[in-house]
């Protein structure tokens, strides 16, 4: 019982951190229906920004990770007006080769400024653990879940209060309707993309932060963090927050009693769950399970 | 939806195959054992890019689950020409029916889902597909990977130990005239699909599928169809590449292969069967190149102070390419070809020279 309630604890800190990388999908795809491979390569890029302010230069660790977490935010737009204006209209495929060419790119450029090597980012909760009764709970853990909580908070907050909130809302419904009625959806699209790099620049450090540490290896939660999106749907940002929970949590599960339970699934198995959860899941609803249904054109 | 293939129907002209004929005959006696397994490599590869421009350039479906069929070629080339110790047709037969009956499988599941849904289960696809790799230790030998020494004889001749006429050959130059003459034969399989009814049907599908469903082409037939070609093509290029390294290890098949498949289609020109060959050739080049320019540069190389690392440029190298064809050069090195050519041929001075010729 003690091992199922602190696997569910670790799990949900987890499926937290999945939910900001995909919270950042979801919002990019309801503004500009583009899926960003990329997003990765911003978590890592959050991650090491915080790292340099804090370690080599000595900064207080909030101010780090607030200036990362800005940096990061800024970093998202100048990608789309880099890269992303040029391939609207043009097929799905292309546009996913140019963010995943972009992935490519900024996961070498990362470790050759900053090496190989883990690095300890100075986060003031370190490996230090609380004791609930019989669960043992990392600090790090709990800081995560508090930070997410409150980031996404703030975000639905925006979505739903804020005048760019709703035009961002009208610019999913229909982009052509939301600008006739003098919503500029190039700053829409802008907005979308300042708040995906801020999230991955705020899962990288919840990542990086205590045991783990920064290492080039921490962009891969944005591979894990796709089975997320699709499984909450790819336009539903309550869908995100739900699919990360989800997808956390069974990693979490399936690391803990795979090995004894079902060997034969062989060693690390719970790396590749979030993609059979997925499979599963799309072969019984193809949109996931808060998603639009697509309608058909022609 | 997706745009118009731009390219003018390239037709090889007499001079160029005749060219490439030469060429083929000729390369092994003029180059090094090592540039022909650079080139070796870049015919497998081609092997695969090929299929996969049928399905993506063709038919408008993108993969990123191209690496899985090839690793499931190599092991079935390890297991039915090593462990069963069957010559070349059978492991070659063998994978590619592998190859098109896994993708037989998976493709109906994956192909009802579109665009970006189709990349990222696709993108599951592989990493489900290397961890069996993994742990299925009796058939892949585990992480560590298990030895391919195929049988490489085909009626007699053992391309492995080529003698002809009592002049014996490297394994590098009977190997290139193996591979090429398939890569040959994929390449022409593919160009004439493409030709005939079904090819028309897959273009017009990638171009509107309900337009192309109201004039009575079955979407969902062709799509599957193009994906169990370009299955058993990538297997019979997965089966080549075990035989020629003669070892496989799992962590070959990766996302980063699948990557690498589509930069190649992309480089080379979607929807242009020459331009698949081009691209595998000039991605497949790209490291060796950088590798030998790369060596007399201080600031690069293995040093301890350098700069960035081989490997680190040879990616970022890689990422920038697909970033800037994309954005910059969307047609590949096939249509800056066409260009060139046409631009050649509108200069005066060559106009007279071929009216000349041909009058």
């Amino acid at each position: 019982m003690e091992q199922l309630l602190q696997l569910l604890v670790a799990g949900l800190a987890l499926g937290a951190r999945y939910a900001l990388v995909t919270l950042g999908f979801v919002v990019i795809f309801r503004a500009t229906g583009v899926i960003n491979f990329a997003q990765g390569s911003l978590v890592l890029l959050g991650a090491y920004l915080t790292y340099q302010f804090a370690g080599p230069w000595q900064w207080p660790f909030l101010l780090a990770a607030i200036t990362s977490v800005i940096a990061c935010g800024a970093c998202g737009p100048v990608i789309e007006r880099l890269l992303l204006r040029r391939m609207v209209g043009r097929p799905a495929f292309a546009v996913i080769m140019v963010t995943l060419g972009l992935l490519i790119v900024i996961e070498q450029a990362v470790p050759t400024m900053w090496g190989q090597d883990p690095k300890n980012m100075g986060d003031p909760w370190g490996i230090d653990t609380v004791q609930a009764g019989a669960v043992t709970v990392a600090v790090r853990d709990l800081w995560t879940l508090g930070l997410t909580a409150l980031a996404i908070a703030g975000v639905f907050g925006f979505f739903r209060y804020s005048r760019y909130g709703l035009a961002m809302r009208a610019t999913a419904l229909d982009q052509e309707a939301a600008q006739a009625q003098g919503i500029s959806v190039r700053r829409v699209v802008a907005l979308s993309w300042t708040i995906a790099g801020a999230a991955a620049a705020l899962a990288g450090i919840t990542v990086a932060s205590g045991e783990a540490g920064v290492s080039p290896s921490i962009s891969q939660i944005a591979l894990a963090a796709f089975p997320a999106a699709i499984l909450g749907g790819l336009d539903s940002p309550y869908g995100a927050i739900a699919g990360g929970l989800v997808i956390g949590v069974s990693q979490t599960l399936t690391a803990g009693y795979q090995p004894d339970h079902a060997a034969w699934l062989g060693d690390n198995f719970h790396v590749i769950m979030p993609y059979v959860v997925m499979i599963a899941i799309l072969l019984v609803r193809p949109y996931g399970l808060f998603g639009t249904r697509e309608v058909e054109r022609a | 939806m997706t745009s118009r293939s731009p390219l003018p129907h390239l037709p090889l002209s007499r001079l160029t195959v005749a060219l490439l004929a030469a060429g083929y005959l000729l390369a092994p006696w003029r180059l090094s054992d090592f540039w022909l397994s650079v080139l070796i490599y870049g015919g497998i590869a081609a092997i695969g890019a090929v299929g996969l421009n049928l399905l993506t350039g063709y038919t408008g479906q993108v993969s990123l689950g191209h690496a899985a069929f090839l690793g499931a070629g190599a092991y079935t080339a390890g297991y039915v020409g090593v462990d069963l110790g069957w010559p070349l047709p059978a492991w070659l037969v063998a994978a590619a029916l592998a190859g098109g009956a896994l993708g037989a499988l998976v493709g109906p599941a994956a192909l009802r889902l579109r665009g970006h849904y189709l990349g990222i289960i696709t993108l599951g696809l592989v990493l489900l597909a290397q961890h069996i790799f993994q742990e299925w230790n009796a058939l892949t030998g585990g992480a560590t990977g298990r030895p391919t020494t195929l049988d490489a004889s085909i009626a007699g001749v053992d391309f492995n130990e080529l003698t002809v006429l009592g002049q014996p050959f490297t394994r590098e130059q009977s190997w290139f005239w193996l591979v090429w003459a398939l890569t040959g034969l994929a390449a022409l399989a593919v160009a004439n699909i493409v030709r005939t009814r079904p090819g028309r049907a897959m273009q017009a599908v990638r171009d509107r599928e309900v337009a192309a469903e109201m004039l009575g082409v079955s979407v969902t037939r062709y799509k599957i169809g193009a994906f169990v070609v370009a299955s058993a093509l990538a297997a019979v290029a997965g089966a080549l590449q075990a035989g020629f390294q003669q070892y496989v290890s799992p962590s070959e098949w990766s996302l980063l292969l699948s990557i690498q498949f589509l930069a190649m289609i992309i480089v080379g020109g979607l929807g242009s069967t020459t331009g698949a060959v081009l691209g595998a050739l000039f991605v497949g080049a790209l490291p060796h190149l950088i590798d030998e320019l790369s060596a007399g540069v201080p600031w690069l190389a293995g040093e301890q102070d350098s700069l960035i690392s081989v490997f680190a440029l040879n990616q970022i190298v890689f990422g920038l390419l697909i970033v800037l064809f994309l954005t910059l050069e969307p047609h590949g090195l096939a249509a800056l070809w066409v260009r060139l050519r046409t631009h050649i041929a509108r200069t005066p001075r060559w106009h007279a020279l071929t009216r000349r010729r041909t009058g």
